[in-house]
């Protein structure tokens, strides 16, 4: 009766389809975010930028791909997550870094970051932050000889020829900051925006990490929750706690200068180290905008969004823990009375 | 006034292979049916005929044991056995099986009504539970035990047209083809419930419907038609009422008591069938596609084709399918023999090549990436519940609210490690009840110790 008997049907559980977003796509997407800040990086200090991100990127695959491999684990490379760490690590480096000191940072960033806690998806700590820390302590020399904008550094140059400079947040962060107080470079608002300041190679140019930005918004691999309220945070703070400065220009360079824009918008947003809790999300951009711009103000570096950043990792499932949504069904007048209810009988 | 519901995904939509064909009747009728005495949420009906007995159309052959609702047959011929088969919900079930005579000869007791108006909500009630609706929509609850559970409680009648479900266009057929039908349905079970209104949700990705029953209410103005925006899972019943409403069910409760009854289009029809014709549910519309299927159609069936036949309808399979689901790509249930026959509920046959499936992969890792949050529309977080099943920390998966789940598939659907979520929240959900059902058996026990 039936001529299709021989049909093997598979039986699984719905739903049956899957999107097309992969964790694979979604690193992809990332990757393609970070292309104009490596493009700007590129044309303000060199090819050396673009050569460092690519040993980056391959000592990252190959410090996962080495661990799994010593403790025959299967090889989870393809992925895609190693190499995004491997570019934002680059971006935090300035351009100077020796090639041997960022494979030291991919290490630590891989083996003792990422893989001891598990691997993709366990880690507590961004990785490329973590690494970079790890590199300010050790090597904080190298870690803040800023090349000067223009002057380009070949692929072989050596950081001993370097010419240091001050960043123009190093430069604000001085005592008595006045006008013109974008640096020694000379930097003004619109260098800060375009990218042509001393500065660490991804984080320069605010308009390509913006642009980044909106593509990850708009394929919807970030959601605006994090990036959004940190960087309204921190503009808010700036315009309270200002100094001796134009308040909106202040508030600007804070905003477009230093890390904040890469890390609000890569860093942050990282998946594995932030809540994944809509409330909670909102909650760790305020307390990464509070940190920053205390560590700004007050505190001794120039710069907060690495340490702000990883201080909020930290507070992660502390913070997932208490913002769950509330229950379907379940009204606020529901709650109020259920807890009312619990107090009465625990009295009685 | 439209609201929001929580969550939702937005899955590729494969509409277009069957929303402009019009539902057919078989090009052949089959040869047998075999009718399930289960074909709705409650207990399976009592067979009230035997192996060598003549029915008609309509011909009483299951009566209800408990909640249920009646059976009749869906040809004319008959009875060659009275027997357990396979069927969809799984494992056999007691089954008639007639032998079509192809005469489709009506039963005697089928009667054209013509005091529609005169009808009292009681007597539309009655109406509806002899000719055997039950929710058209998947499910499958009596529809008479939903309106008796309404009358009074209620203060809005949901008709739902949603079918937010990728592929499935039976009910969009449906609303263009016997518009009069539904609108006609959906004055009679506002009636029923004692109101004068009802209101349509229809999803925008279904415009000549919205077009075409809006026309149809003209001036009356008493059934409203909703356009909703297009999202899954506008039509699960809970959504359906955030949406038009704003009301949420509260956890463990039923539609009516945020005093509303939702209804599926299809069911509206039957129901206006039913109280102007006098027919029992016997024939369905069914939507039979997906990459796998020849020739994608819609078409209406009586309740007891077997699924093969209704595929040879469909010019067969021009590859061979991975999988054939009862119903839509996202909560659809998997056939594994194709000798099953569809049933009151069953709107579509999707066949689904390889290429359209996406295996899940349990190995894959989490990596918090919170899209399941973001989709849930239960407002549940499906990562944190998946990482305590896998721990089998059942307590703590119930206190997640795993039960709330309505296992509609959008955490699984965006997630991008492929993850079988739904899956695990099945296997949490069954170990729950086993838990609870135990300790109520311990608890009975014990009380029956101490009374020794």
């Amino acid at each position: 009766m039936n001529e299709n008997k021989d049909l093997k049907l598979t039986v699984a559980s719905s739903p049956h389809v899957n999107s097309p977003v992969s964790t694979r796509s979604l690193m992809m997407d990332v990757l393609i975010a970070l292309v104009p800040a490596l493009c700007v990086a590129v044309y303000v200090f060199g090819p050396r930028a673009l050569v460092l991100t690519a040993v980056s990127v391959v000592g990252c695959e190959f410090f996962e791909w080495l661990y799994r491999f010593l403790l025959k684990k299967p090889q989870t490379g393809g992925d895609l997550s190693a190499a995004v760490t491997g570019v934002l690590l680059a971006f935090v480096c300035p351009v100077w870094l020796p090639y041997w000191c960022i494979l030291i940072g991919d290490f630590f960033a891989m083996f003792v970051v990422k893989q001891l806690f598990g691997g993709l998806g366990k880690n507590f700590l961004n990785p490329a932050l973590a690494g970079r820390a790890f590199l300010m302590l050790s090597y904080s020399g190298l870690m803040t000889t800023w090349a000067k904008p223009g002057q380009w550094v070949g692929i072989t140059d050596k950081v001993a020829d370097a010419v240091s400079c001050a960043t123009p947040l190093g430069t604000m962060h001085g005592a008595d900051a006045t006008l013109p107080w974008l640096g020694e470079a000379g930097s003004t608002l619109q260098d800060l925006f375009l990218g042509t300041v001393p500065g660490c190679i991804g984080e320069v140019s605010a308009i390509a990490l913006l642009a980044g930005g909106v593509y990850l918004l708009w394929r919807g691999v970030i959601h605006i929750r994090i990036p959004g309220s940190y960087i309204a945070t921190v503009a808010v703070l700036s315009l309270i706690f200002t100094k001796g400065n134009p308040n909106f220009e202040w508030m600007l360079a804070q905003i477009f200068g230093g890390g904040l824009l890469l890390g609000a918008i890569f860093m942050a947003t990282d998946y594995v180290t932030s809540p994944c809790t809509p409330k909670g999300e909102i909650i760790f951009g305020i307390g990464c905008g509070l940190l920053t711009f205390f560590i700004r103000y007050f505190g001794g570096y120039p710069e907060g969004v690495s340490y702000a950043i990883l201080l909020m990792n930290i507070c992660t499932p502390i913070i997932e823990k208490y913002t769950h949504p509330s229950r379907f069904g379940v009204t606020k007048e529901d709650r109020k009375a259920a807890k009312a209810a619990k107090k009465g009988g625990a009295k009685a | 006034m439209l609201h929001q519901f929580f969550g939702g995904v937005h899955p590729a939509e494969h509409k277009d292979l069957t929303e402009h064909k019009a539902t057919a009747p078989l090009a052949e009728a089959p040869a047998q049916v075999v009718i399930p005495m289960a074909m709705h949420v409650g207990a399976p009906c009592k067979p009230v005929v035997a192996a060598g007995d003549e029915v008609k159309v309509g011909t009483l052959i299951g009566e209800t044991a408990g909640l249920g609702a009646p059976i009749h047959a869906s040809v004319s011929g008959k009875v060659v056995a009275v027997e357990p088969r396979p069927y969809g919900g799984g494992g056999m079930m007691m089954s008639v099986v007639i032998e079509n005579d192809f005469q489709d000869t009506p039963d005697p007791s089928i009667k054209r009504r013509d005091n529609v108006e005169a009808l009292t909500g009681a007597e539309i009630i009655e109406i509806v539970k002899n000719a055997g609706i039950t929710g058209m929509g998947g499910a499958g609850f009596p529809t008479h035990v939903k309106l008796s559970g309404a009358v009074g409680k209620v203060d809005t009648v949901i008709l739902n047209g949603a079918e937010c479900e990728p592929y499935i266009t039976s009910d969009h057929r449906l609303m263009l083809e016997r518009g009069e039908a539904v609108i006609g349905g959906a004055r009679l079970l506002a009636k029923a419930v004692g109101l004068k209104e009802a209101t349509i949700g229809i999803e925008l990705n279904k415009p000549d419907a919205i077009e075409h029953l809006k026309a149809l209410v003209g001036e009356a103005g008493d059934v409203h038609i909703e356009g909703l925006k297009t999202r899954y899972p506008q039509g699960a019943e809970k959504q359906l009422i955030q949406m038009i409403t704003g009301r949420q069910v509260p956890p463990g409760k039923l539609p009516a008591d945020v005093k509303c009854v939702v209804c599926n289009v299809a069911t509206a029809a039957a129901v206006w069938d039913a109280v102007t014709e006098g027919k029992p549910l016997t024939r369905r519309g069914v939507t039979l596609t997906g990459g796998a299927m020849a020739q994608p159609m819609n078409v209406m069936a009586p309740v007891g084709t077997p699924v093969s036949h209704l595929v040879k309808m469909a010019g067969g399979f021009k590859i061979d399918p991975d999988r054939v689901l009862y119903g839509g790509p996202m909560m659809g249930n998997p056939i594994y023999d194709l000798d099953v026959p569809m049933m009151k509920s069953t709107n579509c046959i999707l066949a689904l090549t390889k290429d359209e499936v996406a295996e899940q992969d349990p190995a894959q890792t989490c990596i918090r990436c919170g899209k399941c949050v973001d989709a849930c529309p239960m407002r549940l977080t499906p990562l944190f519940m998946r990482m305590r099943v896998n721990k089998r920390l059942w307590s703590e998966v119930e206190e997640l609210r795993v039960m709330d789940c309505i296992e509609c598939g959008s955490c699984n659907y965006i997630c991008p490690a492929r993850l079988p979520l739904v899956q695990s929240f099945r296997t949490a959900k069954f170990a729950i009840r086993d838990e609870q059902a135990k300790a109520r058996a311990a608890a009975e026990a014990k009380k029956e110790a101490a009374k020794a």
